[in-house]
């Protein structure tokens, strides 16, 4: 019950640092519209295989830039602040939370843009909604742990694509092999294949708790 | 020669290995003809890649839950002789591909778009990729605790991520590989004759044991160049 407590309290802070440090929001937005902006000058109209291949990219670098930041903000002095009063578990995953919730904000919003600017091939739109929420979620889990990895090495952004984009092809596979069926009436979403990225959300999550406290120690 | 019979074990092996596989009879698959004889080469870098990485694994595991130094340079050296692993499996893997599936009317670059979607060149390049990784994230830390804490924490996370997506991989791509989706090909007892599983099985240990070996040597190579920059 202390430790939700505490999770609580740990997003609420992320929370209220977004809200007074307005400029990195707004520069993600900034981000999403002219990368979705710049995609809509070069190519109008794409073929629907085309239109999946280029969202999906577009949803991992977003959340690179989204993600990026949770741990890379964080001050020296302000870890070792948060290592005397909080557990590293409760600190891992209120991070966790409050970036998951983030990317699934954003990614919505660049599906929005996205089917705006480049034209609307999908006929199953609330099936497509789901699995953009899921890609998202997917996506900042893995980037969220990266970044605390990338952090510690005190390293930029730059690394995290290098550490991550191997270890999330496959999930990038499965979601855009997913994605491809919500094109046409026939087709539907394998349900186990929809298991399956939840299980590997659900994996990154324990290696993330448990691997974080070796993180942690300086 | 302290415990050196593993290692005596090693070059008898290989040696058997270069001998028999190339001397044995094969069956004659119309496709495949003598090429098959690369199955003691080619397949047997990937048992070994998988091996050290496995080692490294581990290593990094040790060094988290003991702290002692020697388990980080294990493990990176482990993850280095498993690239070069991967390499020569690349290497072999693409004489065997040139001879079986390129397209004759094509040129070998021209065909390669087609080739490279193969889930196992994919899930191989997963790897590869990863242990680079992981060696451009050491090199970027000066810290020599920080280092191995670090890079062993990805290492397992890494390692962790990479055997789901060699599972799942081959179930979204056709494959030209056999096996395919039904299984490990390689430890069907069906298939390959009873002549090539006398080298084949061997050979897979001869190699493992030189990686192996390999690796000890660099070890302790670096243990001993540490040991002079404390002096």
């Amino acid at each position: 019950m202390k430790s939700v407590q505490h999770i609580y309290t740990l997003i609420k802070k992320d929370l209220l640092l977004e809200v007074r440090q307005q400029y990195s929001f707004y520069g993600i937005l900034l981000y999403i519209m002219a990368t979705i902006f710049v995609l809509y000058m070069t190519i109008q109209e794409p073929e629907t295989k085309v239109w999946n291949g280029l969202f999906w990219v577009i949803q991992l670098f977003i959340c690179i830039n989204a993600v990026a930041k949770s741990f890379l903000q964080e001050t020296r002095g302000r870890m070792l602040y948060f290592y005397s009063i909080v557990n590293p578990r409760d600190f891992v995953l209120a991070k966790l939370v409050f970036n998951s919730v983030l990317m699934l904000l954003m990614s919505f919003l660049s599906l929005f843009l996205f089917s705006l600017f480049l034209g609307n091939p999908i006929k199953k739109l609330p099936q497509f909604i789901g699995l953009v929420l899921l890609g998202g979620w997917s996506l900042s889990l893995v980037f969220t742990f990266l970044s605390a990895i990338a952090a510690k090495a005190q390293q930029n952004a730059a690394i995290m694509a290098i550490l991550g984009f191997p270890i999330i092809i496959p999930q990038l596979m499965l979601l855009m092999q997913l994605a491809n069926t919500v094109f046409s009436d026939k087709t539907a979403i394998a349900a186990s294949t929809l298991l399956l990225i939840v299980m590997l959300d659900v994996l990154v999550i324990m290696l993330a708790v448990i691997l974080f406290p070796f993180l942690w120690k300086e | 020669m302290h415990k050196s019979w593993w290692k005596i074990l090693a070059v008898v092996l290989l040696v058997y290995t270069f001998i028999a596989g190339i001397l044995i009879e094969v069956p004659r698959n119309p496709q495949l003809q003598e090429t098959i004889r690369n199955l003691f080469f080619h397949v047997c870098m990937w048992f070994g890649m998988m091996i050290l990485f496995i080692i490294s694994f581990v290593q990094a595991i040790t060094y988290l839950r003991t702290g002692k130094h020697i388990h980080d340079i294990a493990s990176r050296q482990y993850a280095g002789v498993g690239i070069l692993f991967g390499l020569l499996g690349y290497i072999t893997g693409a004489i065997w591909m040139s001879y079986t599936w390129i397209d004759s009317n094509k040129s070998f670059y021209d065909s390669f778009d087609s080739i490279a979607r193969e889930p196992k060149l994919i899930g191989a390049a997963i790897a590869l990729l990863i242990y680079a990784a992981y060696l451009v994230l050491r090199d970027s830390i000066t810290d020599m605790d920080k280092k191995a804490r670090i890079s062993a924490v990805y290492n397992i996370f890494a390692f962790a991520m990479l055997f789901p997506s060699i599972w799942i991989i081959p179930r979204l791509l056709p494959s030209l590989h056999p096996g395919g989706s039904e299984g490990n090909p390689a430890l069907d007892f069906k298939d390959a004759s009873m002549n090539m599983r006398l080298v084949f099985y061997p050979a897979i240990a001869g190699w493992t044991l030189i990686g192996v070996w390999i690796a000890t040597l660099k070890i302790r190579l670096k243990l001993i160049n540490e040991q002079r920059l404390m002096q």
